[in-house]
């Protein structure tokens, strides 16, 4: 296998992949991390313990943006990078492009987490780097784009395996969602202040646009290029209909433009814009669903597999939490249940259960295929991945359950009047009533971490067998040689 | 260039953008499930993944 390996590394660039896949989940770490810190805060305030640092609102970019720029980021680079290669059977480019990509990822998220911590933010929500960050942001952007895209063009198969339109998709709409987010003027050269170029309505629809965009191409298209690749190798099965990922790609692709608008409705919006948001909303059910299936169904006559392979469980889960996120997205993007739910912790319930139970599972998933077959050896405990697999399941179903109950206390005591009309119950009553529930998300963030630690220990060990494993394997080589030679002398 | 300001006219250009976008989905829709040859090609490219499979591992290398 050894000589499989080399010619793997000659042909491939993997010492890439891997070097994203350990900050993947380094990142991961850190950031859930932080996650679960901000919990704890809302749960038990003293936290902050009155240092600025660690309070709530710094804090919370660094979690958000390690988590989604650092772990999944990471693990899309990690992934796209595997997936080009091996479905193009070309290698890489450019060794130095995909090095400074990773060089320059890796800058851009630790320097984002301590300007964060001093208290640097443009107050964009995932977008609060400052100028010099986003414009460092953009320069490893065009050269991940430019890579990918040669990468593609050197690929010895005709066609492009649909795994690589969701990436391509993901690169091209990341591109122009951040530049125009991030048009600002910085207050001079030397300071990191800067001023959107747009202001009032326009400022927040462009806010949204890249905001829920960032959700449907980097959490959404990106993952389900990840899903169209590792689903059919951990299931052994191809796709259950190509066909079907070709109509959901372009649905997909033009239906998620149109939805930012959903995150602004009963605001200073045109109302005609809220309305169109809603409505791309809802058709974007079929082809979220359409993929949904696609990727259950490739299990179909092998469901056994469930059974004994938590590999696949992740695979599995996730998707399944994919479609029921992008039920759920549709349903509180009409006006009425919006009312409701808006500004409420069902929002952020939501988007866990998307960012959680879809976005890291399918991580997961991807992650405990893909890691064995770069060091090419097993994981080191393939029981620890099942136990891995509980702890993440029950960790989102804590934290979802709590947050659902959460927000609808919440929408329902802002909206009650008494019998005179006046508002039922002050704020802070609500605040008070949502206590047991931060307790209780708190503690499913817990079991979430738990499970990443566990992963990220199993990680480390397989790293070190598989080096333990190939030492061994040179020394063996090596002795037969030897004996061959001094049989040969 | 009269007719410009027709387009100017949201109530003209909604429903248009609609005809056009929907008559693109079907197109899209026609193409991918329309003919029985142009479906088997497209089907095929489904085992792409499996194509530069590893042949042995290191347990079989042993």
């Amino acid at each position: 296998m050894a000589s499989t390996a080399i010619l793997s590394n000659e042909q491939y660039n993997f010492e890439i992949v891997k070097k994203f896949a350990i900050m993947s989940l380094v990142w991961g770490v850190i950031g859930m991390s932080a996650g679960v810190y901000i919990a704890s805060e809302l749960a038990w305030p003293f936290l902050s313990f009155d240092i600025p640092y660690i309070t709530f609102g710094r804090l919370r970019p660094v979690h958000t943006t390690s988590v989604i720029f650092g772990f999944g980021g990471s693990a899309l680079f990690a992934t796209s990078y595997y997936v080009v290669q091996r479905t193009c059977q070309a290698r890489l480019s450019s060794d130095g492009i995909a090095s400074f990509t990773f060089w320059g990822w890796q800058a851009i998220i630790l320097l984002s987490g301590i300007s964060y911590m001093l208290g640097h933010t443009q107050s964009r929500e995932y977008a609060e780097m400052e100028w010099p960050i986003d414009i460092m942001i953009e320069i490893v952007w065009i050269a991940y784009m430019s890579l990918f895209i040669t990468t593609i063009m050197r690929r010895k198969q005709p066609h492009i395996y649909v795994a690589n339109w969701f990436f391509l998709a993901f690169i091209l709409a990341t591109a122009l969602l951040h530049t125009f987010n991030n048009l600002a003027v910085p207050v001079s050269l030397f300071s990191m202040k800067s001023y959107s170029l747009f202001a009032g309505t326009q400022d927040a629809m462009t806010q949204w646009w890249y905001g829920h965009n960032s959700v449907g191409f980097f959490l959404t298209a990106a993952f389900l290029g990840m899903m169209y690749y590792f689903v059919p190798k951990q299931a052994g099965r191809p796709i259950y209909s190509y066909r079907l990922s070709i109509v959901h790609f372009w649905a997909l692709s033009f239906l998620y433009m149109w939805v930012g608008a959903h995150h602004l409705h009963w605001t200073a919006l045109p109302d005609w814009t809220s309305t169109l948001a809603a409505t791309f909303s809802i058709m974007l059910l079929l082809p979220s669903w359409g993929g949904m299936i696609n990727g259950i169904m490739t299990l179909s006559g092998a469901w056994d597999k469930l059974r004994t392979d938590p590999v696949m469980r992740f695979l599995i889960v996730a998707l399944s939490f994919y479609g029921m996120s992008t039920f759920e997205g549709p349903l509180m993007a009409l006006k009425d249940v919006n009312a409701l739910s808006h500004y409420t912790d069902w929002t952020v319930g939501h988007v866990h259960s998307g960012a959680l139970g879809w976005v890291a599972m399918v991580t997961f998933g991807s992650m405990y295929h893909m890691i064995p077959k770069l060091w090419d050896t097993k994981m080191w405990s393939q029981k620890l991945v099942g136990i891995h697999f509980w702890f993440a399941t029950i960790g989102v179903l804590l934290y979802i359950t709590a947050m659902w109950i959460s927000g609808i206390t919440q929408g329902l005591m802002w909206r009650a009047f008494d019998q005179y009309g006046n508002l039922q119950y002050s704020f802070v009553e609500s605040v008070a009533a949502m206590h047991p529930f931060y307790a209780m998300r708190a503690i499913g963030g817990m079991f979430f971490l738990s499970g990443m630690l566990m992963m990220f220990f199993n990680v480390v060990m397989t790293v070190r067998q598989a080096k333990r494993e190939s030492a061994a394997l040179e020394a063996k080589l090596s002795a037969k040689m030897s004996k061959a030679g001094l049989a040969g002398a | 260039m009269e007719w410009l300001s027709w387009f100017a006219s949201p109530e003209n250009t909604k429903p248009l953008a609609l005809v056009v976008l929907f008559v693109t989905f079907v197109l899209i829709v026609f193409f991918v499930y329309g003919d029985k040859k142009r479906s088997d090609r497209l089907e095929s490219y489904k085992h792409m993944p499996f194509m530069d499979d590893e042949p042995e591992s290191k347990e079989d290398k042993k």
